[in-house]
């Protein structure tokens, strides 16, 4: 049946198959130019000396070439204090990141998909909570912490990031429109449990929704700065943002060692890892559901 | 995932340091060094540091200046059982707030903190430093110059040592004066004809840069004589319209309403170029300004020489602009060790010749007056002996000046008060007006009495 | 179907049926635990504070509710918060309506390079704040910037984006570069939800491409929509980072009460009153918390499901 469909639907304009439109891609190439002009700036300056930058126009190189200078001073910096910064991210953003997602995730569905006491609760609370400021909220938590004697540990930057309210309404959304309630009851007429139907029905499913919340929990972690400043004494334990601002801030007061260059190079590399998890995540986004289990 | 926290690492390890100290001093000789508590009733003798400093232990130490690593370095080889965990928290206001939430805290402050002049009185008052008069360092008083050493004073109670200086000082691009045809202004007047005459010549350049600054405000209307805060005890007067203040307001305001400075901050990418290619012309600030010139603006390298900061009526006046110094925390557990490492950073030849090394301008009366110190004649500034001119400016600081017992948070409203005038070219007296407005109320909800 | 299951159940259906189903909370439960050290003790803590001053001189004392009506009546306060209120007015839908173009444009198929620019427009999104202020530093710079070259270009000062008339602007448009992208895939994975199937009885009806985002792509993403505006709300009302990180650019016109958020911060870490500060942002959260509500209400009122 589908097939002859699908014959038909050819000869005319076919919205399953349609032609490249020109006009998109003069839009979108004019928006990838506003998206672009910062990064190509970064990009560009990456490869100056600390004297070049202040000497050259923004968006061409300078007289020197410096690159590879730069790629090499900033991993080895204070005894590659870096590298150490990048090693710090890394945990930062498996444990929490992959925390948060779980975490949200396994929340978003139970709101979904299960009608339990204080259902209705949950969602005002946790929205409630992220409306208030959190600068306000940052002595407490600090106080907080510190009488647990988490402060200055890692466990005080991966704790607080393994909420993601966001991505809890994302799943919740996403389970709500895309986990059929009747595939449940199918699977528990046949005896599966509930955190195995999760795992592995549910899940596939959900998976659009859970790539986008894994992404967006990646990069919030992998960026995460206020609070690990707060929490952070000890440079040993900074995640790169963190580490990457106060070698911005060695340029200031007496004495001081200005390595622009270095913070450059620096951020830079920062936002290497993340173009890589997107392209490594991306491949998760199907076109469509076709949830074959379901179609009648 | 079981994880030992650092903290409780380095506490214990403290705790086992300052027992052992404790077990030592009890069973050997001499003065009352107890269980490293921070009460410890010192007898106002040095002995007892110099006996931690023997038996050794662990301290933390929290500093962002560059020398630092060496001198620690230098210190533990110096004094073998003692181990300094160097920690860089941050740049001063970074490093207050984090000073701050561990005093809150009651825990995770370091034993040997880093701290600005301006900032001394606020964690003084706080009782957030050990008193160190206990320890006999009242007996360094003449090692320092009266300003830095009154810093970090408070009556008889002695909150820290000082590490660098600050008098201010003119730096100026003697290219750009040379090609616009002006002298080195010696009053301010000349320094108002001079701005004119420069931005004249090339309206790119601008004799200095200024859209409003607290630590330079301060400085200069303590160059104008003025003194708008005083404390005794909880009693705070505050009159930012004193002559002093309107001294300067008045002078600069010329400079503020014709847009003769250029509208850009200090320490920004603009300011480090300017500086290096003459669109800056001058800088009215501390002594310790050549390393990062040499540093920050290595273009300029040729064409920056020092002269005596411009004064009002041609006596030589200067005032401190930045510079600080270490103190020992409340919340040590081994203060004794702590002083002693405060002591040899601050007091001792090897340390201030380290800490020289890196390009800081001291504020012990020894180097400053020493040969070596004022035959330096570094090739940035043509050849020419700087520090005979900053050593000379260290003398003329103007006496009497004290900060607010609130000055971080003073200096952190001054953009939303004196900024506006900045800002829409008005004048300065208003903004100071608004500033103090702004700080007796803020002083009063704190407890001060304030202006009473 | 469904009752015909339930009917088949017989009699341990009747009984989960009356007995109260809290299977829900093992899923939600370890997310709730962490929430609550996280967010719900400082929180609590925030509000015992806001009831209570201490001083610098003094010690602590209960104040009752002298907090709340201080910040009721200062007007550094609403000057902060009618500002961010106008930013959000403007800004959200500009984002927004971006964000759900490009998302639209990546979906349609006609896109030639679609997943090169997807990566494009999320990048933005990945660059952190201390970068994100020497970009836009140097992009803004009136001295040495790309402004000071577009303005010297143009022979006059074109662009002033440090000026207090612009600076909401400039602001705006961090903002807006930063979270297109992220919006952008709220969308776009949104999209992806929706089963091919119902193109294909579109396509059979005669459907042509907007018919077909405007009938099937829009509703269905109207969750995400939702979602995205409260998030973009309540990200509006705490605006925060980009005004702080052009600060040191712009010391007198980003004032320290810039932003209620900024003001909150200020008060909490410059100044040390932490209970003030408790108090604003307790404040702007009922706020906050109850304008995202009534979009919530209005957004699911007309759900397709």
């Amino acid at each position: 049946m589908a097939l002859a469909f699908h014959r038909q639907a050819t000869k005319r304009h076919d919205p399953m198959n349609p032609r490249n439109s020109n006009t998109l891609l003069i839009v979108m190439i004019v928006y990838a130019l506003y998206t672009l002009v910062p990064l190509v700036w970064l990009l560009f300056s990456s490869t100056k000396t600390q004297a070049g930058l202040f000497s050259s126009f923004g968006l061409w190189f300078s007289d020197d070439f410096a690159f590879f200078d730069n790629l090499v001073a900033t991993f080895s910096y204070r005894d590659g204090i870096f590298l150490r910064w990048l090693g710090n991210t890394l945990l930062y953003v498996v444990v929490g990141a992959g925390g948060a997602t779980l975490l949200a995730t396994m929340a978003g569905y139970g709101l979904a998909k299960y009608r339990f006491p204080g259902r209705r609760a949950v969602f005002a609370v946790v929205l409630g909570a992220v409306a208030v400021p959190g600068t306000a909220l940052a002595v407490p938590t600090f106080l907080l912490f510190s009488e647990l004697g988490l402060t200055n540990t890692p466990w005080a930057v991966i704790i607080p990031s393994l909420i993601s309210p966001f991505g809890l309404y994302l799943i919740w959304v996403f389970a709500t429109e895309s986990v059929p309630t009747e595939l449940l009851e199918a699977a528990r007429i046949d005896g599966a449990g509930e955190f195995r139907t999760f795992f592995t029905i549910s899940m596939r499913l959900l998976a659009p929704g859970i790539v986008t919340v894994a992404l967006f929990t990646v990069v919030a972690t992998w960026n995460n700065y206020f609070l690990p400043l707060i929490m952070l004494s000890d440079p040993d334990w900074y995640p790169l943002t963190v580490g990457l601002n106060q070698w911005s801030n060695q340029a200031i007061g007496a004495g001081s060692q200005p390595i622009y260059n270095l913070v450059i190079m620096g951020s830079l590399l920062t936002i290497i890892p993340i173009v890589i998890a997107f392209l490594l995540l991306q491949r998760f986004w199907q076109s469509g559901l076709t949830a074959g289990s379901v179609k009648q | 995932m079981k994880h030992i926290p650092s903290t409780a690492t380095r506490r214990a390890l403290t705790a086992l340091a300052a027992g052992t100290v404790a077990a030592i001093a009890l069973a050997g000789c001499s003065a009352g060094a107890d269980d490293g508590g921070s009460e410890s009733a010192g007898d106002g003798s040095f002995d007892s540091i110099e006996a931690a400093l023997e038996t050794g232990g662990e301290i933390t130490y929290w500093s962002w200046t560059p020398s630092a690593e060496a001198q620690v370095a230098a210190f533990e080889e110096a004094y073998p059982n003692v181990k300094v965990n160097l920690v860089n928290a941050g740049t001063n206001n970074e490093e207050y707030t984090k000073l701050q939430n561990a005093i809150k805290a009651g825990s995770g402050a370091p034993d040997v903190v880093q701290v600005e002049y301006y900032a001394f009185p606020q964690f003084a008052l706080t009782d957030a430093f050990v008193d160190l008069s206990q320890y006999g360092f009242g007996d360094f008083e003449d090692d320092y110059t009266a300003s830095t050493w009154n810093s970090v004073t408070d009556g008889d109670a002695i909150y820290g040592l000082p590490q660098d200086s600050g008098p201010m000082a003119l730096f100026y691009n003697k290219t750009v004066f040379d090609a616009a045809g002006v002298a080195v202004p010696t009053t301010w007047d000349e320094y108002y004809e001079a701005a004119k005459a420069i931005h004249a010549a090339d309206p790119n350049a601008y004799i200095t840069n200024d859209i409003g600054d607290a630590g330079f405000a301060t400085s200069m209307i303590w160059q104008a004589g003025g003194q708008p805060f005083t404390t005794s005890g909880t009693d705070v007067t505050l009159d930012l319209q004193d002559d002093g203040s309107k001294k300067w307001a008045d002078n600069w305001n010329r400079l503020v309403e014709e847009d003769l400075l250029a509208p850009y901050g200090s320490w920004s990418d603009e300011w480090f170029r300017g500086l290096g290619d003459g669109s800056l012309a001058t800088l009215v600030i501390g002594a310790w300004m050549p390393g990062n010139l040499i540093s920050g603006a290595p273009d300029g390298s040729g064409d920056w020489r020092v002269a005596p900061m411009p004064t009002y009526d041609g006596t030589a006046a200067t005032a401190e602009n930045g510079g600080g110094g270490q103190a020992v925390t409340k919340q040590s557990e081994n203060p004794e060790l702590a002083a002693g490492f405060l002591w040899w950073l601050n007091n001792s030849e090897e340390s201030i010749s380290t800490f020289l090394e890196s390009g800081g301008f001291p504020s012990t009366t020894a180097e400053l007056s020493s040969e070596e110190f004022l035959s330096d004649a570094p090739e940035y500034f043509g050849g020419q002996k700087i520090n005979e001119v900053l050593a000379a400016a260290a003398d003329d600081v103007v006496e009497g000046w004290n900060y607010l017992p609130y000055q971080v948070y003073a200096n952190s409203i001054f953009g939303d008060t004196v900024g506006q005038s900045y800002q829409n070219g008005t004048d300065l007296n208003e903004g100071l007006t608004a500033w103090q407005d702004a700080l007796v109320e803020y002083g009063d909800s704190q407890g001060f009495s304030v202006n009473k | 179907m469904t009752t015909d299951f339930t009917a088949t159940l017989g009699r341990s259906g009747i009984r989960r049926r009356e007995k109260r189903d809290w299977r829900g909370w093992a899923f939600v439960g370890p997310f709730m635990v962490v929430f609550a050290l996280v967010f719900l003790t400082p929180l609590a803590y925030a509000m015992y504070l806001s009831f209570f001053q201490e001083k610098l001189i003094g010690g602590t004392a209960f104040v009752g509710l002298d907090n709340y009506v201080r910040a009721l009546t200062d007007p550094q306060f609403w000057e902060a918060f009618g500002r961010v209120l106008i930013f959000l007015v403007i800004q959200v839908p500009i984002m927004l309506v971006l964000a759900l173009g490009a998302a639209l444009a990546l979906d349609s198929a006609r896109l030639r390079g679609a997943s090169f620019f997807r990566i494009l427009i999320f990048l933005p999104y990945a660059v952190p704040a201390v970068v994100a202020v020497l970009m836009w530093g140097y992009i803004y710079g009136d001295q040495f910037g790309l402004t000071a070259n577009f303005n010297d270009l143009l022979g006059f000062e074109a662009l002033t984006p440090f000026a207090k008339e612009w600076m909401l602007v400039s602001i705006g448009n961090i903002v807006t570069w930063e979270f297109v992208g992220y919006n952008m895939l709220i969308f776009y994975s949104s999209l992806k939800t929706i089963p091919t199937d119902m193109y294909e009885a579109a396509s059979l009806d005669g459907a042509g491409a907007w018919r077909t985002i405007f009938s099937i792509k829009i509703p269905s993403v109207r969750g995400a929509l939702v979602i995205a505006s409260i998030f973009s709300i309540i990200g509006s009302f705490q605006l925060f980072n980009e005004p702080n990180i052009l600060r040191p650019l712009a010391p007198n016109v980003i004032t320290t009460y810039f932003t209620p958020n900024m003001y909150a911060y200020n008060l909490s870490f410059a100044g040390q009153q932490f209970n003030y500060a408790a108090t604003i942002a307790i404040i702007m959260g009922i706020i906050t918390a109850v304008i995202a509500y009534v979009v919530q209400l209005r957004g699911s009122k007309t759900e397709v499901r």
